[in-house]
């Protein structure tokens, strides 16, 4: 077991019509090894066998991939470190007698459903929009290496698609937008020839639905890309205000 | 936005160049020229409705934004790092952008409405014999108060172009690895020349550096 | 005993597949509108069904318990995908690959069903390319493969080092897109708890609505489960924290057979256990196995040192170093198969060479590849007498090209930079075989109920070949199930929508509810999590990596008690209705602490050692597993008999006729 003492300020919320307040939470015996999470888990172990409720937080994978793990941890979506998500960080980062502010995402669009959990279908219905190539399940496409793909499109392709709908950019940006996560996916498709043809489709159909789902604007404040756990370039939004931009311009 | 926010930098770039007119410390005679030549021309005369049209489009956009992205995170965070991810100018182009139109009132009370409604003819003629535009700038920063708001004024221009120039062109979808320095340099660069020739108009006719 | 039909068509190997497909029935377009189609699971082999059943026009309801289905655990699969593209010319065919994959089974998949998979393999990669998955390209802008375990050929695509993230992502937007049509009806945050079944075939599920706690009832013509595999009895393990067994459970509880459950992939390369509170393990890609060279120090007090931090790795000269697997596996190396690296290092630790403080740790050393790399780097860009530095840095810069996410996850959790100081790795549950028993068109012994995916007991026998899980998945969901589906469901075009008020769904919801209820009521003192471990630490112990018939028939002692105490002593707080995390752990756990015997039992049962299940008291003199295909050349079916560890088995013979049964080596 480790040493660290630390005091949670951690948001409760009963359920999602509920009023929540910030409740104070102190933990000790924290390891340096621990993950966050893990420093949760045993929180919540002491929790639970005090008869209290346990501490509702999303998460699944713990090694950074899914994106179900959330949480604005000291006033950072994903807390301190850059290119890591909640569950890839770790104690080591805090030190003895911290005092650590754990708070669900904040945002019209991602409703908190217990205490620190948030739903995310907006995301869903983004993708449903247009986040995809139009092509059926079939055995009979053509071979995958019948089109050649510049080695630099696909990586820049590869790199915009690296994103797990974590919803951290929103959680981060000022205004609450969700440009950079509708950016990765459009920009990604935009950069294969695979996903040229329906581009500006994709592009006037996926914002539409962002702007329904009510979150902000971008105002290129790039605190996305800093809190990004993958790293996603504002160069993917510049993308998106192209091909948006060029759709609008031209559609019928 | 940016399409507006570009036009209103366009616009400062003549605006600064007319005014720089007074740096020839000739007693204001080139720049009543200028400014002569400027309030009677038909084209330019169109241009300021269509400048007013897009200040108004940027106003009024700005307000919208700010309202959408308000309304976007209701209940806001107990503790937020802001300053871990982004500049804390960049997060408040609506506050910048506020201060400027508070400022631009009075800069327009100041002297637009001036030529354009009450007439500055009371201030007498320059050397060359035109209306005296810079009589006016003369006795309006004999006033320390005015002067210190021009400065203000002008600070707060400095950070919303400072984010706004380069943001333009992000919004437009320009971004390119091998070009996003010389984009952020010119708009460094503007962001500190323009503002700073500005704020050097009062303060060098408040100093007697030009008469 | 029942006889298990595996339906395996007739005809020469190659023939199988296509004169199967051309001869099942169909059903036409207007009558798929009249169907009905759960998917219990969106992950590869979920997601590629429910969106390829709705292009075809079936009505889908899919179900997953996550918050959305792009989050399923294939997400995680960080390796490649293998296709039998033969794109590199280096004699890749169907036939190799089918030949790859019985082997490293260890002779004990059907061959059949791992030859179509071979077949359709080459597809995947079109179809995925076809949907904008990003591969990773060379500079000509054609596809790139590397190597992996246990296969001589490179056969492996991949897109860095998040292949699994890509390709669910692609099969992810397939399914949004028939979100967004309305062809499926998707159910996230939903927990199938029940399989209804009526006049003996699948017509529906019991859900549990995660958010409001409601219970539901979903009926459907038929019930799709893929819903991954059941590593999590281990406590510890790769798998996501919520991978459960429940969905294939319940079915086993239902009348599906459970096949060969002892079947556990334990994979080399994860990061070691730090502590008690450690709530899952993380992998390094066996990608890594392809530059890493895998070590302990050749003495044992070199060993002791290490670990009583007197001695760092570096310290340790080449010759002092025992590069166990390449010294007894010349031929392969590092790329034996996961379940020779596992044993292997398991046996070095066990004698005492352990590098970490738990003396369960063994290095991974990427030293001689960064020289390696370096000194090429050096040759291309014309460096003429690099400095040793330069080498290094060159070299780096390869490794980090090529491994550096997998590095900096690795740094984020040890909290050590792997490119100065050796990896320390451990062998980790990851896969399991095991599953749902399913004959050749995916069903399993219940009509109407099917398995995909590492659900079923799958084509990969004793032991699955790296980036063979998500080429199972994928061949499942887009070209096996679309197909034979329809066999079954030209029986269903005139039945109607099924009624869900009929006494069967009535009772399963009314269990299912009975069982929440006892949880939430229980007055227990300990929490979910604390039998968790137990049951884990016990199946570890016992049923991990070596086996034996002592150990086995204590363990099944050991999880009856536990389970004895589970159900009088677990406490869940909270309420049924609404959001209830612990609620959801206490089911998932019920049902391990039953698999976790079955598990035992065939372990015990199997006295042979094959691919993952290796019994101490079979291997060869130089502690190789040890087959005894006279008496075990099969699947080993389980059928519920009403009670846990009350089970009967069941036998489908394997039998080989284009595959040659040998020892394998990878000498």
């Amino acid at each position: 077991m480790g040493n660290m003492k630390l005091t949670l300020k951690v948001w409760r919320q009963g359920g999602p019509n509920d009023k929540g307040r910030i409740v104070d939470y102190p933990v000790s015996d924290v390891s340096e090894d621990m993950s966050f999470l893990e420093m949760l888990d045993v929180l919540n172990d002491d929790l639970v066998r005090k008869g209290e409720d346990p501490i509702a937080f999303d998460h699944d994978c713990r090694e950074g991939i899914c994106g179900m793990c959330s949480l604005f941890i000291n006033g950072e979506a994903h807390g301190p470190g850059r290119g890591i998500t909640t569950c890839q960080l770790h104690m080591r980062r805090f030190k003895d007698g911290d005092t650590i502010y754990v708070e669900p995402w904040r945002s019209t669009a991602f409703p908190v459903i217990k205490d620190l959990a948030v739903d995310r279908a907006a995301f869903d219905r983004i993708q449903a929009a247009g986040g995809f190539v139009s092509v059926n399940t079939s055995g009979n496409l053509v071979d995958g290496n019948a089109l050649p793909i510049p080695k630099d499109d696909a990586d820049k392709a590869f790199d915009a698609a690296t994103c797990i709908g974590c919803g951290a950019c929103v959680a981060t940006c000022p205004n609450g937008s969700a440009m950079l996560f509708v950016a990765a996916k459009v920009s990604q498709l935009a950069l294969l020839p695979q996903g040229k043809p329906e581009s500006k489709r994709r592009a006037l159909a996926m914002v539409e639905q962002m702007d329904k789902e009510g979150f902000g604007n971008c105002s290129n404040t790039g605190a996305c890309e800093v809190e990004c756990p993958k790293n996603i370039s504002l160069e993917h939004i510049a993308r998106l205000n192209r091909e948006y931009l060029t759709a609008t311009l031209t559609k019928e | 936005m940016a399409l507006t926010g570009l036009f209103l930098i366009s616009f400062l770039v003549v605006h600064a160049t007319v005014n720089g007119m007074i740096f020839f410390n000739d007693g204001g005679v080139t720049f009543n020229e200028w400014a002569h030549f400027f309030g009677t021309n038909l084209l330019i005369r169109t241009m300021e409705i269509v400048l007013f049209l897009g200040l108004i489009a940027h106003v009024v956009d700005g307000l919208m934004l700010w309202s959408q992205n308000r309304a976007a995170r209701p209940v806001k965070y107990a503790m937020e790092k802001g300053g871990a991810n982004r500049s804390w100018y960049s997060a408040s182009m609506g506050f910048l952008g506020t201060l400027i139109l508070l400022f631009l009132v009075l800069h327009l009370w100041h002297f637009w409405v001036k030529t354009r409604f009450t007439g500055i003819e009371g201030y007498g003629v320059d050397a060359a014999g035109r209306e005296n535009l810079f009589a006016v700038m003369q006795q309006t920063f004999r006033s320390p108060a005015a002067v210190i708001i021009y400065v203000l004024g002008c600070f707060s221009l400095f950070w919303h172009l400072l984010h706004g120039f380069k943001s333009a062109f992000q919004s437009l979808g320009i971004n390119h690895s091998r070009y996003n320095g010389l984009i952020a340099m010119c708009g460094t660069a503007f962001s500190i020349i323009v503002p700073a020739l500005f704020a050097l108009m009062p303060i060098s006719i408040h100093l007697n550096w030009i008469k | 005993m029942t006889k298990l039909d595996s339906k395996i068509p007739p005809g020469p190997i190659d023939r199988k597949w296509t004169d199967h497909k051309g001869h099942i029935r169909i059903v036409a377009p207007a009558n798929k509108r009249r169907i009905d189609v759960i998917v219990v699971g969106t992950g590869l082999a979920g997601g590629a069904a429910a969106a390829s059943l709705a292009e075809m026009g079936y009505n889908v309801k899919a179900f997953c318990f996550q918050d959305s289905a792009r989050r399923a655990h294939s997400i995680a699969a960080q390796g490649g995908i293998n296709a039998a593209k033969n794109y590199m010319n280096d004699g890749d065919s169907t036939y190799r690959l089918f030949y790859d994959t019985v082997k490293g089974g260890d002779y004990r998949a059907r061959e059949a069903n791992v030859y179509r998979l071979a077949e359709v393999s080459a597809n995947i990669i079109d179809q995925c390319v076809a949907q904008g998955v990003p591969f990773a390209r060379d500079y000509g802008g054609l596809l790139d493969n590397r190597s992996f375990g246990g296969v001589q050929v490179s056969r492996t695509f991949y897109a860095r080092g998040q292949t699994g993230q890509q390709l669910l992502l692609g099969a992810y937007s397939a399914l949004m897109r028939q979100v967004g049509k309305g062809a499926v009806q998707m159910y996230d945050r939903h927990e199938m708890l029940d399989v209804v079944i009526v006049d003996g075939k699948a017509r529906g599920i019991i859900a549990r609505n995660l958010i409001t706690g409601a219970i539901e009832r979903h009926g459907a013509h038929a019930v799709l489960l893929c819903t991954g595999g059941y590593g999590n009895v281990f406590f510890l393990s790769t798998n996501a924290m919520g991978s459960n067994v429940t969905a294939a459970w319940k079915a086993h509880k239902r009348g599906a057979f459970f096949g060969n459950p002892c079947y556990t992939q334990i994979h080399p390369t994860c990061i070691p256990v730090s502590g008690h509170h450690q709530s899952k393990l993380t992998l390094m890609s066996e990608s890594l196995r392809n530059d890493g060279r895998i070590w302990v120090p050749k003495n044992l007090e070199d060993a002791k040192a290490i670990r009583e931090g007197r001695k760092k790795g570096s310290d340790i000269a080449e010759e002092d170093r025992d590069y166990y697997l390449e010294r007894r596996y010349p031929a392969f190396g590092n790329l034996v198969p996961r379940d020779v690296a596992s044993r292997a290092a398991k046996e070095r630790c066990d004698a005492g060479f352990g590098v970490n403080r738990t003396g369960e740790a063994v290095y991974l050393d990427f030293g001689a590849a960064i020289e390696r790399y370096g000194k090429q780097q050096a040759n291309i860009q014309k460096i003429d007498g690099p400095t040793k530095e330069k080498i290094t840095e060159l070299g780096r810069a390869v490794v980090s090209e090529k491994y550096g996410n997998l590095f900096d996850m690795y740094e984020n959790i040890v909290g050590e930079n792997p490119y100065d100081h050796a990896m320390k790795i451990y062998p980790a549950v990851h896969y399991t075989m095991g599953g749902l028993w399913v004959d050749y068109d995916l069903q399993t012994t219940v009509p109407g109920l099917f398995a995909l995916g590492e659900a079923n007991f799958s084509d990969h026998g004793a032991n699955r070949l790296g980036a063979s899980a998500l080429m199972q998945g994928l061949a499942d969901g887009y070209f096996v199930i679309p197909y034979t589906v329809g066999d079954y469901l030209a029986d269903d075009i005139r039945t109607g929508p099924i009624d869900t008020k009929r006494p069967e769904f009535e009772s399963a919801e009314k269990e299912v509810k009975d069982r929440i209820s006892h949880f939430l009521n229980n007055k227990g003192t300990k929490p979910v999590d604390d039998f968790h471990r137990a049951l884990g630490k016990v199946m570890w112990d016992k049923c991990g990596m070596a086996r034996n018939a002592e150990g086995l028939k204590e363990a099944i002692q050991e999880i009856r008690r536990i389970r004895e105490e589970f159900w009088k002593d677990v406490r869940v707080p909270g309420k049924a209705d609404g959001f209830n995390q612990e609620l959801e752990k206490a089911g998932r756990v019920a049902d391990f602490l039953e698999l976790g015997e079955l598990m035992c039992m065939d372990a015990l049962h199997r006295n042979e050692s094959c691919g993952g299940h290796f019994r101490e008291e079979y291997q060869t003199p130089d502690g190789e597993a040890m087959r005894d295909d006279a008496h075990f050349a099969y699947v080993a079916a389980w059928e519920w008999k009403g009670k846990a560890g009350e089970v009967e088995l069941h036998k489908e013979p394997l039998t080989f006729d284009e595959v040659k049964l040998t020892q394998r080596s990878y000498k």
